[in-house]
């Protein structure tokens, strides 16, 4: 009974920011995948952000400057985060006993994770229902890669300003029909610290239509 | 008519279990500090000038190898818990009416003893088989002409026992200054009256005293005239929960003792059960053969089982010694004390296995056990200028304090978003200006060169720069020369959008964290 309670409903799609949410393929961060994230610390903050507000356990595995002020700035829950700095040679029983414990695990693999392994992992995490998100190299196989292209900074000068808001180019590529590459601009923070969307805005797009149909 | 009582008095407690605690010699000049003033002071500090209620500065002046510790009340009461068990094992019925003095009733021991002076004597004599070398026993009729006994008395002889004669507590307290009630606005007016020694208070009329000064002065005035009507109340002993491991011989290996410890392990946290509680925090104590006392509190966000109890003596253990699993100095008593406990009923199971917190404490504390009590952590954020000051890692279980308040104003602190990679230990870095010079920052914040090309992580060649501001300049702890820093915050974004925050210390540049 208590093993029926405990596991989740593998697929079902987590809470994720809205923003996001319209970027991963199946609308959102699923249960029982992993996805892996390069170039961009904040995109796997804003990733933790969705599940870790609404409730969800988090966990970081062997990143020692991962920056607790700036994740609880994109909106993650830090009295629901749980970190392992340094794992050392432990790191896959470390990964795997979070995936049994929390929703969403953030790791960074070394460099020693045989392919068997990871795989076995894979299956622990889809049957726990569990997320993980891998950062830096490339994990064998997951749900949806995002990578961080462009980057541009506002609000900064020649000597004068302050860094306020930046906006990415983020790129997609899923599995199976989500294969082709997506991309799509981010606000990551805007001015105010939250995620957005940078895309134009589509009633701006209609209304031009209109105006040169008349 | 007042209870013959008996007081026992050990001059200086705050300084005796500070002293202990610290690990200073008996003898050495301590003193003990409250909000900035001396609150007890050690024989040999008196001797030098130093007096109660003096500003530190002063003291200090006047006797320069002066030990200062801070006074904590909750260790001066556990320091004299022994003593008052001590006292007990002898003759029940003890009140503590301060740590450092206690009280009880005379008639019981002196008729066991024969006599009070008896008594007295034996008390001193089991008290010094404890180590407690300087205790006073004062006895008369009523616990505050008992007290001022043991207080005044050894200034004339040389014995440690004052007797004052039955019915002879008036006479007795007549002289002395009326400072000893302790009620300083009630000695002030006192002294403006003219009355300067209880003597002289005990005089008015009892129904004068209780118009003029209200019930407390009546108090005062019944203390005054010996008439202290007050009896002893006797405490009764807290049930004992701790737990004691002697080795003998000594043990020199971690596992060793993690073994020995499991069965007392058990055994206290089922002495808690029975009466319905649970430990939320226990504190452990290792005694060294080499005389060293180490003590830890480890607090728990549930509560401590068995296998818990035993993680954390393992990890106190491998904390003083190396990690090869041998220990400095051999260990000779370990001991467990239960230092806040809960009713066991607030952390029951419910009828479907725990809240999900439960299971991620579990999984947390498996990993814990594996890597160690600090490779687990919570983050918490706090108050500071610089982003790694500005976070707290606390080991998972701890309570989550962050290290600086983050509600002061903190100028010099850079406005959000945060970065987020914060390096633990900053990188070398170097930024030049177009001529290839280092850019510096004058002592009076003004930047010498304008930064043209950078190289955030030290390894890798100068790259333009794009954007900069700054400085963000920082002056910290001026007033303490070993924690004293001067720096300035520089944010850098190069030509491919990477964002670094860096910050320049005595012409070295360094890189502290990324918006990545």
């Amino acid at each position: 009974m208590r093993q029926a309670l405990e596991t989740r409903q593998v697929g079902r799609a987590l809470e994720t920011l809205p923003a996001l949410a319209g970027v991963l393929p199946g609308g959102g961060v699923r249960a029982g995948a992993s996805y892996a994230v390069e170039g961009s610390t904040a995109l796997v903050m804003a990733l933790l952000a969705g599940p870790s507000a609404a409730g969800a356990w988090s966990g970081v595995v062997g990143m020692p400057a991962f920056g607790a002020e700036a994740a609880a700035g994109f909106g993650v829950d830090l009295d629901r985060l749980v970190l392992v700095p340094e794992p050392g040679r432990e790191w896959l029983g470390v990964v795997a006993t979070l995936v049994d414990a929390l929703t969403v695990v953030v790791a960074a693999p070394p460099s020693t994770v045989s392919a068997a392994e990871a795989s076995r992992l894979e299956a622990r995490i889809r049957r726990r229902g569990a997320v993980l998100i891998t950062v830096g190299r490339s994990w064998p196989r997951c749900e949806a890669r995002l990578r961080v292209g462009e980057n541009s900074w506002d609000g900064l000068g020649s000597g004068h300003g302050h860094l306020v808001a930046r906006r990415v180019t983020v790129t997609v590529t899923g599995r199976g029909t989500a294969a082709r590459p997506h991309r799509t601009r981010l606000w990551l923070p805007d001015p105010a610290g939250r995620v957005r969307s940078a895309e134009p805005v589509r009633q701006y797009d209609e209304g031009w239509r209109h105006e040169v149909a008349s | 008519m007042p209870e013959r009582t008996i007081v026992v008095w050990c001059p200086d407690w705050p300084v005796t279990a500070a002293g202990k605690a610290a690990g200073c010699r008996p003898d050495a000049p301590i003193a003990v500090l409250e909000g900035g003033r001396v609150w007890a002071c050690s024989y040999a500090a008196r001797e030098d000038g130093v007096r109660r209620g003096l500003k530190t500065r002063d003291a200090q002046a006047r006797c320069p190898d002066l030990v200062t510790l801070p006074y904590d009340p909750v260790l001066d009461a556990r320091a004299f818990e022994p003593v008052v068990t001590a006292v007990e094992a002898l003759t029940p019925g003890v009140e503590v009416v301060q740590p450092g003095l206690c009280a009880l009733k005379a008639r019981g021991p002196s008729r066991y003893y024969g006599g009070e002076a008896a008594a007295a004597a034996a008390l001193i004599e089991h008290l010094e088989t404890l180590g407690v070398l300087d205790c006073r026993v004062g006895i008369a009729d009523g616990l505050f002409a008992a007290e001022q006994a043991a207080r005044v008395w050894p200034k004339q002889s040389g014995s440690r026992i004052h007797a004052v004669p039955v019915g002879g507590s008036a006479n007795f307290l007549a002289p002395l200054p009326i400072d000893v009630l302790e009620r300083p606005e009630l000695a002030d007016l006192l002294r403006r009256l003219g009355l300067r020694t209880l003597g002289a208070f005990a005089e008015l009329s009892g129904t004068d005293v209780l118009t003029r000064l209200g019930t407390d002065g009546a108090r005062a005035h019944r203390l005054a005239r010996g008439a202290d009507d007050r009896p002893v109340v006797a405490r009764r002993p807290p049930p004992n929960h701790t737990r004691e491991v002697d080795f003998e011989p000594s043990a020199d290996r971690v596992d060793q003792v993690a073994f020995a410890v499991r069965g007392p392990a058990d055994g206290f946290v089922a002495d808690l059960a029975e009466q319905g509680l649970v430990c939320v925090a226990v504190r452990v104590e290792v005694s060294a053969e080499s005389g060293e006392v180490r003590c830890r509190t480890w607090s728990h966000p549930r509560w401590f089982d068995a296998a818990d109890v035993v993680d954390r003596v393992r990890w106190q253990l491998q904390g003083i010694g190396g990690n090869d699993g041998g220990l400095a100095s051999a260990v000779v008593r370990v001991r467990l004390f239960p230092e806040e406990v809960d009713a066991i009923g607030t952390h029951a199971d419910g009828l479907w296995g725990g809240a999900p917190d439960e299971r991620v404490h579990r999984a947390m504390s498996r990993v814990q056990s594996n890597l160690g009590h600090d490779a687990v952590v919570s983050a918490v954020v706090g108050g500071g200028r610089g982003s790694a000051d500005r976070q707290t890692l606390v080991p998972w279980g701890d309570r989550p304090i962050p290290r600086w308040s983050g509600d002061l104003p903190w100028p010099g602190s850079l406005p959000p978003p945060a970065p987020t990679t914060v390096y633990a230990t900053p990188l070398p870095a170097e930024v030049v200006a177009a001529d290839g010079e280092p850019v510096r920052v004058s002592g009076r914040g003004v930047v010498l060169g304008e930064p043209a090309r950078f190289c955030p992580d030290g390894r890798h060649r100068l790259r333009p720069v794009a954007a900069w501001a700054g400085p963000w300049p920082v002056e910290e702890r001026w007033w303490d020369e070993s924690a004293e820093r001067r720096l300035a915050r520089f944010q850098i974004v190069g030509t491919g959008g990477d964002a670094w925050l860096l910050t320049v210390e005595n012409g070295r540049w360094w890189t502290e964290a990324r918006y990545d």
